[in-house]
């Protein structure tokens, strides 16, 4: 339906492939996960490093809390017209010990979702240019799920 | 105990979007406070503000701002900017100079005047910017009070009808205070009929933005015997303590939390650890408090605050809640004053108007909204970047 190509909609911050993966850093001295990527100093009180390699982040994590929004949210956010609500969800990859926030895929609903819901990062749209296709990660729930916390 | 620092006088201007200068707002304020206090300006030694970064230089430099404004007197000044908890920082930082022996009274000053629709970032491509990020992707203020309100529902099981109750406890006491913006009391089929902005909170759960102006006149102990002020309401603590790392719950405008998986770290919450700081300098505990002024940005982060308060266990505040508990007359009075929920947030303002709604309370003068026989309060709230305060009095 659309021939633009597609691109990041933050260079650098996720993997564009079929299984993308948020791109962040852990400091090689504590080995504290950084999203987005911190890459001059440790944020851990304990830890004076500078030393930090790039890593790619858990695919998949569990839902901390979610939400939607119901209004346009102002620039720099591109609105379809008219408006459509989306979902969103906080993720907390147990690697990583980190809770993440994005937009939900398309077409699930709050009434959809629960604490504690296994997730995978996908991409999907998140606006168009003239020239592309701005892609960004998004939570999907994992199509196999039980009742777990 | 003898270091106590006395508030002998408060004052505000009414909150409302007047759209006025914000000095206006802290002068009358002042003029109040001072009044109450019975004190002339010129007994002023050390004028505190709270920097509002909306009201262009003026507003960066307040305390220098509002001392001219009421006539340079010669007195010392600062300016204190923290967000959200920036009237505690510049009551901390007139708090200290009084202990340090440095003045013996000071006033204590916040007021700002707030724009009308979205705060937006700047505009252009600006990845390093949090802020920027964020929204670009979409998230909002309200996403964040939202994932706060929902997992208070799944964990919890609080619902809908417990953040309406919320809004419904609040406008009913808040219309009774001449002080507050919103003073129409509101039913929960309001609430209800109100947009959903940000699932599952409402339009009328979410606090609005204002113009306010709130001070307070603080002195030393011997200087408040010496005017016959020697009952006057004491700060027993003043907590602005950041958060520790790895804060486990994501806040505005970060898009992730701090990462726990290093070696010895643990998940820390920063709404938790504020008054825990208070309580320590207080040498009091939960179980003493009478009275809390709490940041209901919206009405289920009051149920939120109530807990970080410990004045219930975990996941237990929306049962004090319907158990009328919180409301004036009820075991533990939350937000008397009617809250943000009444007001709506005017920034550096907030945090003394919630000092001064504590301080009329521990004098009982608050007429209609008076918790019988208050002697200790708390305040607590929390702004963007690690700051926010607890503040204790008692009397």
């Amino acid at each position: 339906m659309n021939e633009k190509p597609q691109a990041p909609a933050i260079e650098g911050w996720f993997t564009m492939d079929d299984k993308p993966r948020l791109i962040g850093t852990q400091c090689c001295a504590c080995g504290t996960y950084f999203f987005p990527k911190q890459q001059r100093y440790c944020k851990n009180p304990d830890c004076d490093s500078t030393d930090f390699r790039e890593v790619q982040l858990s695919r998949t994590g569990r839902v901390w809390s979610y939400t939607n929004a119901c209004y346009k949210p102002p620039a720099p956010f591109v609105a379809a017209e008219p408006f459509e609500p989306y979902t969103i969800a906080a993720v907390t990859l147990e690697e990583e010990q980190m809770t993440v926030l994005g937009q939900v895929v398309t077409g699930v609903n709050v009434s959809d979702l629960k604490v504690g819901m296994a997730m995978e990062l996908v991409l999907e749209p998140l606006h168009e240019t003239d020239d592309d296709i701005k892609m960004t990660w998004k939570w999907r729930p994992l199509a196999e799920q039980g009742e777990q916390h | 105990m003898s270091n106590d620092i006395a508030i002998i006088g408060a004052g505000m201007h009414p909150w409302g979007k007047w759209g006025h200068n914000f000095v206006e707002y802290g002068v009358a304020a002042a003029r109040e406070a001072l009044a109450d206090a019975g004190i002339p300006w010129r007994d002023v030694g050390f004028v505190s503000g709270g920097a509002t970064v909306r009201c262009g230089y003026p507003g960066y430099v307040a305390g220098a701002t509002f001392a001219q404004a009421l006539g340079w007197q010669g007195c010392e000044v600062n300016t204190s900017y923290a967000a959200c908890a920036s009237g505690s920082q510049a009551l901390a930082a007139a708090r200290n100079k009084i202990l340090a022996g440095a003045c013996d009274v000071a006033l204590v000053i916040g007021a700002d005047t707030t724009p009308k629709g979205f705060l937006a970032p700047a505009g252009g491509y600006r990845p390093e910017d949090p802020d920027w990020v964020r929204f670009y992707l979409g998230i909002t203020n309200p996403t964040y009070f939202a994932l706060y309100a929902r997992r208070r529902m799944d964990l919890y099981g609080d619902t809908l009808e417990d953040f309406a109750a919320v809004k419904v406890k609040n406008s009913l006491i808040g219309s009774k205070n001449p002080r507050a913006r919103y003073r129409k009391c509101f039913t929960a089929e309001d609430v209800a009929a109100s947009a959903m902005v940000a699932d599952p909170l409402r339009l009328m759960d979410i606090c609005a933005t204002s113009d306010g102006g709130a001070a307070l006149i603080i002195c030393s102990a011997d200087y408040a015997r010496r005017i016959g002020k020697a009952d006057a309401p004491r700060i027993a603590a003043i907590s602005t303590v950041t958060p520790s790392f790895a804060s486990a719950v994501v806040e505005m405008p970060d898009i992730a939390t701090d990462s726990a998986a290093a070696a010895g770290i643990e998940a820390h919450s920063f709404r938790a650890a504020l008054p825990v700081k208070a309580y320590e300098e207080a040498g009091i505990g939960p179980e003493d408090v009478d009275v809390a002024e709490v940041y209901d940005l919206s009405t289920a982060l009051e149920l939120d605050w109530i807990e970080d308060l410990q004045l219930a266990p975990r996941g237990e505040a929306a049962q004090l809640l319907r158990r009328g508990d919180t409301a004036v007359g009820g075991r533990i009075p939350v937000n008397p004053s009617g809250g943000l929920a009444c007001f709506g947030e005017a920034v550096p303002a907030q945090a003394l108007a919630q000092v001064c709604e504590l301080t009329w309370q521990l004098r009982g003068e608050c007429g209609d909204r008076q918790v019988a026989g208050a002697r200790v309060g708390i305040t607590a709230n929390q702004g963007l970047f690690g700051h926010g305060s607890s503040v204790i009095i008692k009397r």
